[in-house]
């Protein structure tokens, strides 16, 4: 057992137990769902239903039915992927850099941050594979052998490092996740008493037993899966800035865009895990485990990040003034006083000014602060994408492609089906699966837990 | 002769008296099978005897079998099948191009040391799906952590009173088998 300092505010609020940890996480997989479970899923599953129609409409008539046109022909499409893919990356950062560096406060959101980044991929997933115009030959992104030569997929280019670098961390976030998952299906095998549920635990538990020898296993394979997901983590989102960088567009053609991306992203996915993790606390409970110093620790990570996208965007501004390029000088013109400046004003309000509120103490242990300005940030990082990519394609070299960009109601529709696919595949996680490591939670119960520490400390004292 | 093996579990509610009852087990020269807790008991393996595991470096050979995976077929298709000129930098040999297949090697080098080492961690621990459950109490993955012992006649006792000694809330008997001794030495004359 590990000690830890008096003056550490307590994880786990209460006088818990091993056995009470248990039964916190099981109530919601055992007990009936809350009524605000039902109307959130219901809301959910109808608008994943529209996005479904919407992206059988896509599929049936071709892309012709988004708004993109020749000047602007990455729009929503690249917008929607590049801010899913960005959400998804607070999960892996959580659970893999913050295991490296041993913070403990991650075992209670871990879980939950790990699903949301899986689901934030699969959203992501729907864009890249319906942007090609024709899904069902979407094969070809693999070096398959093929009937014409064989003619293989270009190596040198971004967009196929791409295809690599988020199948590769789709994969192994799923793989990651579900090997922490396996020894709580086993805890759950063993509770439940429903028929079906012992049946479906029990396949999903693996035979999990926890022997020390599994055990010692599993820690091994979590920490070096942790120390691979850690630079795939920023290599996924350099490599997709570099989908940017590397082409010579004015306002993308910028080395500064891989940490840029890396920090927005870290940036955009925590403000979703306060906002994910604020209903669920509520819905199901946690409050003695997702305390306001969780909330506290996420939200001074958003400031810090935040920070870094501010100084990255005053960069920006100061470089192109510096280089003496006209090209750029125009694109970051554009950008703030051009004729889709409100986007930019969005952007720089939600994501620069916003996040800095979070130096007051007050705000950022507040419940409903912290939840108004993770939504506020994630619309904030939502339009940074959207300035980079139909802002500056509105105004390229030629004034004669230059155009100008507004949604249809199908790009619309496939956005808000991404809304609805990942708030139903999260409500379902989070009412079937454990929402917290309870193992791993367990295991800092002794150092961390509130009757726990005041135990040692009184004995201290004597 | 044949001898009779008793299985024991000894239940304790904490880890740090299972950690205690294991290290005067082991003192005694007594062999604990296994240990099953609800989560990882620091310490647990070298107490009684679990060799460290070898699942990193199996984790370091996958990923250089991704990296030379990544780099023949990058070489095959970019270099040697179907060589292009891609904005003026003709793809001659290998090294010339080299940071451009810097990110695929990478992430093929990742897959496959993740994934490879996935698979062997949920082989060798046989988890797999419908696998029977291994621990022989269903309150392990609870709150309780158990000693488990196969130990004859004479350890048993031994073995029962350190359990208790301990403080273990249970020692239950689960059973116990007779084993044929393989062969019998003959004592010669």
């Amino acid at each position: 057992m590990h000690a830890e300092s008096e003056i550490r505010i307590p994880l786990i609020l209460g006088n818990k137990s091993y056995r009470q940890i248990t039964d916190d996480i099981i109530a919601p997989i055992e007990g009936k769902a809350a009524r605000g479970w039902y109307a959130l899923t219901t809301i959910s599953a109808l608008c994943f239903l529209w996005g479904i129609g919407c992206l059988a409409y896509t599929i049936g008539v071709g892309i012709g039915s988004w708004g993109s046109n020749n000047g602007v022909d990455w729009a929503w499409d690249i917008t929607n992927f590049v801010w899913w893919i960005g959400i998804g990356h607070a999960g892996t950062l959580i659970s893999a850099v913050l295991l490296l560096f041993r913070q403990r406060w991650r075992m209670a959101i871990n879980r939950s941050a790990e699903a949301m980044t899986i689901f934030a991929v699969m959203c992501a997933a729907i864009f890249v594979l319906l942007h090609t115009g024709r899904p069902w030959l979407d094969y070809m992104l693999f070096p398959l052998p093929n009937q014409f030569g064989s003619l293989w997929p270009n190596f040198n280019s971004p967009l196929l490092w791409d295809v690599f670098a988020v199948s590769t961390y789709f994969t192994v976030s799923l793989v990651f996740w579900y090997i922490g998952l396996i020894p709580d299906f086993g805890m759950i095998r063993d509770r439940v008493i429903k028929p079906w549920q012992k049946k479906f635990y029990g396949l999903l538990s693996f035979g999990w037993g926890g022997s020390a020898r599994h055990w010692s296993r599993f820690e091994e394979v979590s920490l070096v899966l942790a120390g691979l997901s850690t630079p795939l983590v920023f290599s996924v989102h350099s490599i997709v800035s570099f989908d940017f960088a590397t082409s010579v567009i004015p306002g993308w053609h910028t080395t500064i865009f891989p940490p840029y991306f890396v920090a927005g992203a870290v940036f955009s996915g925590f403000a979703m895990v306060l906002t994910l993790m604020l209903v669920v606390r509520k819905i199901y409970k946690l409050e003695s485990y997702l305390t306001i110093k969780h909330i506290e620790y996420m939200n001074i990570v958003i400031i810090v990040t935040g920070s870094i996208v501010g100084v990255a965007y005053l960069t920006e501004l100061f470089v192109a003034w510096y280089s003496g390029v006209e090209w750029e000088q125009y694109a970051f013109l554009n950008r703030a006083t051009g004729p889709l400046a409100w986007s930019y004003w969005i952007m720089m309000g939600c994501n620069v000014v916003s996040p800095q509120l979070f130096w007051f103490k007050k705000i950022r242990t507040s419940i409903l602060a912290t939840f108004i300005l993770s939504i506020v940030v994630n619309i904030g990082m939502w339009f940074e994408r959207f300035v980079i990519i139909v802002t500056t394609l509105c105004r390229t070299y030629v004034p004669s492609s230059w155009n100008t960009y507004t949604p249809s109601f199908i790009d619309v529709g496939i956005f808000v089906g991404t809304i609805g696919m990942f708030g139903t595949f999260f409500l379902l996680f989070s009412r079937y699966f454990p929402v917290i490591a309870q193992a791993e939670l367990k295991t800092i119960l002794k150092s961390s837990g509130e009757a726990q520490k005041k135990a040692v400390a009184s004995h201290a004292h004597h | 002769m044949a001898t009779t093996k008793h299985i024991i579990h000894g239940v304790f509610g904490d880890e740090e008296p299972l950690l205690d009852a294991c290290k005067k087990l082991r003192a005694s020269g007594i062999r604990v099978k296994d240990v099953f807790s609800p989560f990882p008991i620091h310490g647990i393996d070298s107490v009684i005897g679990v060799p460290r595991t070898r699942l990193a470096i199996c984790a370091f050979i996958y990923g250089l079998t991704g990296m030379g995976l990544a780099t023949l077929m990058m070489w095959y298709m970019m270099i040697s099948d179907w060589p292009n000129d891609i904005g003026g930098k003709p793809n001659w040999a290998y090294y010339f191009n080299i940071p451009a297949f810097i990110p695929i090697t990478f992430e093929s080098t990742v897959f496959c040391a993740a994934h490879g080492m996935a698979l062997t961690y949920l082989l060798r621990c046989w988890l797999v799906p419908g696998a029977k459950a291994k621990n022989p109490d269903p309150r392990t993955t609870d709150d309780k952590f158990l000693v488990y012992l196969d130990l004859n006649d004479e350890q048993a006792k031994k073995a029962e009173a350190v359990l208790k000694e301990c403080g273990a809330e249970e020692v239950n008997h689960k059973g116990s088998y007779t084993v044929e001794p393989k062969y019998v030495i003959e004592e010669t004359h």
